[in-house]
């Protein structure tokens, strides 16, 4: 699954982007895969036409907020999750960090804190979250996937052990306005302009500073990264610790959003946070992805979405049908076509020596 | 602690039997492990809560933990061969429904009949995992992570908001959840001849040794002959027929059942696994294991109730013995690295 970076010519990644473009297939493929945004785009594209079709509702103003609304939680997970598994890593426990925040936000709130003090202290307690994941992955050199697995269950049963099985809704109105209302007058909501920003704080910590060109050495080869003097550790640790915070700060946002908090918000999140991520065409072996797939990832799981919502003859639960096929072919495709490219090869070399 | 089941350069027959024997100790050791933690588990319960180890309260402790049981060891084939499998409770999900579609729609249909139904829709749907995974070489979490969706997309779309409830299905079919055969209930008989059945093909049979090589190391699996692609598929259509199995036994237990049976069960699933030491990286665990571990988790959730410990511990008690059993695994299987190359040092010098 996800061990096989080190050890294997990777039979289903393409190579990093950033390869020099060579004669035959694989340049082809790698020219696929640094596409696969444009594709992204062009099944939004479709998406909109269809949705438009279906309902004329769907290219408004209305549809695109209660539509970005929906997502803003998964959106913001699915940034930092997107390093974690850049780096060849996973993370799965953070639908249960955003209900561990949501209930602590509750419980302090309830004994009498002000949010202003209370938003920060989530913060704080979401990056331990995200620490303890990382101390167990990096120093006790335990997989992630298994570890995440395990504080899945830990940090949602912490969430029921803080409020039990109760909600509270009595937050006050101006920030849960802050939470719902939109910014500034526009169509935009504010969930989504801290989204905005969050991204582009994330897009440039991984495209545009050496950090981020590490995270990515990792995810290729963890072990060429550690002789080429990076700190495999402590980059680890920080991404989980990244991880652990943004999945607090979703706390934060669907606790206001909703102005509810309970101990079951938000399971299974995690599965759609990863399948943004991966659609975005983020190689689940690590070291291939960028933040701006992941971004088109969500805009086009939005707008089916909303496009299925709106429809009055397809049912809702089209949407998981769509979304499942979506995911398993965005690998599959690419795949597809490199096995088709490599036949037509050999049998273009082939050719000259028989003849 | 590494099942070196494909042929390392330069091992002789003999070091080989011996590192095998010293595995297969460190193996029986761990699921002693387990069995010892069940008993402490139990005994304190009881010790504290004597009702707990009443024949009813036990009875109802072992007929939950079977259909996860089964669960694990599908789940184990899968995770040994270095793959994983979440799809399995959207299977469940859709044999579930078809269990006690069929079964209501037409009461005299004969068990066996629905059973095989069952169990053939699931190996289709792993039948399905498996191919994307092997001839489509699409890993299989995403596979897996993809049909979750899709397979629960469909039972959704299929069932259309219906539920199948109890009244509406043959009495002879509700008794499997409860009935007993010769004192065990039927569940759990079930259970123990999929563990056992399973737990020694893979121990002993080529095919499943074949399974531990290529988790262990897939290249080297491949290089000595093994064909690692159909013993693959071989493992998600056995996990998917257990998925199915289990989803028809859910219907048997539980009477009601709608679009939304088996949710979440993948990770509890996985959970018992590693629990049972399972290693996520494949090429190590036993089926025995893995149902020991559904049982542990099982008892836990039952002992907590009976204690009367905040019900909304459970969760944080299930997570922290999970982190426990994989930092105990790290720590053994570096012990039992560490032996076995001094094992072959001493043979080469």
């Amino acid at each position: 699954m996800l061990a096989d970076t080190a050890t294997s010519p990777s039979t289903t990644a393409a190579p990093a982007p950033a390869g020099q473009p060579r004669e035959g297939s694989a340049a082809r493929v790698r020219a696929m895969a640094g596409r696969w945004e444009t594709l992204l785009v062009g099944l939004i594209v479709a998406t909109a036409v269809f949705g438009q079709s279906v309902s004329s509702e769907f290219l408004s103003a209305d549809s695109f907020t209660t539509g970005s609304l929906d997502l803003s939680e998964v959106a913001l997970m699915a940034l930092a999750l997107t390093l974690v598994i850049v780096a060849a890593e996973i993370d799965l426990s953070v639908a249960s960090v955003l209900a561990l925040s949501s209930a602590l936000m509750a419980d302090l709130w309830n004994r009498g804190l002000p949010l202003e003090f209370i938003m920060p202290i989530c913060l704080v307690v979401g990056a331990l979250c995200g620490a303890f994941n990382g101390w167990l992955v990096t120093h006790l050199g335990l997989p992630s996937l298994a570890v995440t697995i395990g504080t899945l269950a830990l940090f949602r049963g912490l969430a029921y052990v803080v409020i039990g099985d109760e909600s509270v809704t009595d937050f006050p109105a101006t920030w849960t306005d802050r939470g719902f209302g939109n910014f500034a007058g526009t169509f935009v909501p504010n969930t989504i302009v801290l989204f905005t920003m969050v991204a582009v704080a994330f897009a440039v910590l991984l495209h545009a500073t050496p950090f981020g060109r590490s995270i990515y050495a990792i995810g290729a080869n963890q072990e060429a990264a550690r002789f080429a003097g990076l700190r495999v550790k402590r980059i680890k640790l920080i991404l989980f610790v990244l991880s652990g915070t943004v999945a607090a700060l979703a706390g934060i946002v669907i606790t206001l959003r909703n102005s509810t908090a309970a101990a079951n918000v938000g399971v299974g999140f995690e599965l759609t946070a990863i399948t943004a991520v991966l659609l975005g065409g983020v190689s689940i072996f690590g070291g291939r992805g960028t933040i701006v797939g992941v971004i088109l990832a969500l805009v086009l799981l939005g707008a089916i979405q909303k496009a299925i919502l709106l429809s009055e003859t397809i049912s809702s639960y089209w949407i998981q049908i769509v979304t499942g096929v979506l995911l398993v072919g965005s690998v599959l495709g690419p795949n597809i076509a490199a096995r088709a490219t490599e036949a037509r090869r050999l049998r273009s070399r082939q050719r000259p020596e028989e003849g | 602690m590494s099942v070196q089941a494909a042929p390392a350069p330069g091992s002789g027959p003999i070091e080989g039997a011996g590192a095998r024997r010293l595995t297969e100790r460190v193996f029986r050791v761990r699921e002693l492990g387990i069995v010892i933690a069940l008993v402490l588990l139990i005994a304190v319960t009881a010790i504290l809560e004597p009702r707990f180890v009443e024949t009813n309260s036990l009875r109802n402790l072992a007929l939950n933990a079977s259909i996860f049981a089964i669960l694990a060891v599908g789940q184990t084939l899968v995770i040994v061969t270095r793959n994983v499998d979440l799809s399995v409770g959207s299977v469940l999900g859709l044999s579930a429904f078809l269990a006690g579609d069929l079964l209501s729609g037409d009461q005299g249909l004969a068990l066996p009949i629905v059973f095989a139904l069952g169990i053939a829709l699931g190996a289709a749907c792993g039948l399905l995992n498996g191919v994307l995974v092997t001839w489509g070489r699409v890993p299989a979490l995403v596979v897996t992570l993809g049909t979750l969706y899709a397979f629960r997309g469909i039972a959704f779309l299929w069932t259309d908001g219906r539920q199948v409830n109890a009244e509406t299905l043959p009495d002879a079919f509700l008794n499997l959840g409860t009935d007993s055969v010769l004192g065990v209930p039927f569940l759990v008989l079930i259970a123990l001849i999929v563990v056992v059945a399973v737990g020694q093909w893979l121990r002993d049979y080529r095919a499943g040794r074949e399974l531990y090589a290529i988790g262990s190391n897939p290249e080297g699996a491949r290089l000595a002959g093994v064909r690692s692609d159909r013993r693959v598929l071989t493992a998600f259509v056995l996990a998917g027929a257990l998925a199915g199995l289990g989803g028809v036994l859910f219907t048997a237990r539980f009477g009601t059942v709608d679009a939304t049976a088996g949710t979440g069960y993948e990770l509890t699933v996985i959970a018992a696994a590693v629990v049972g030491g399972v290693a996520i990286f494949g090429g190590t665990g036993s089926v025995y294991g893995a149902a020991l571990g559904a049982l542990l988790l099982g008892t836990i959730t039952s002992s907590l109730i009976v204690l009367r410990v905040e019900a909304f511990w459970q969760q944080a008690a299930i997570g922290a013995l999970l982190l426990v059993a994989i930092a105990l695994d790290r720590l053994v299987g570096l012990r039992v690295d560490a032996a076995l190359r001094r094992r072959s040092a001493r043979r080469v010098g």
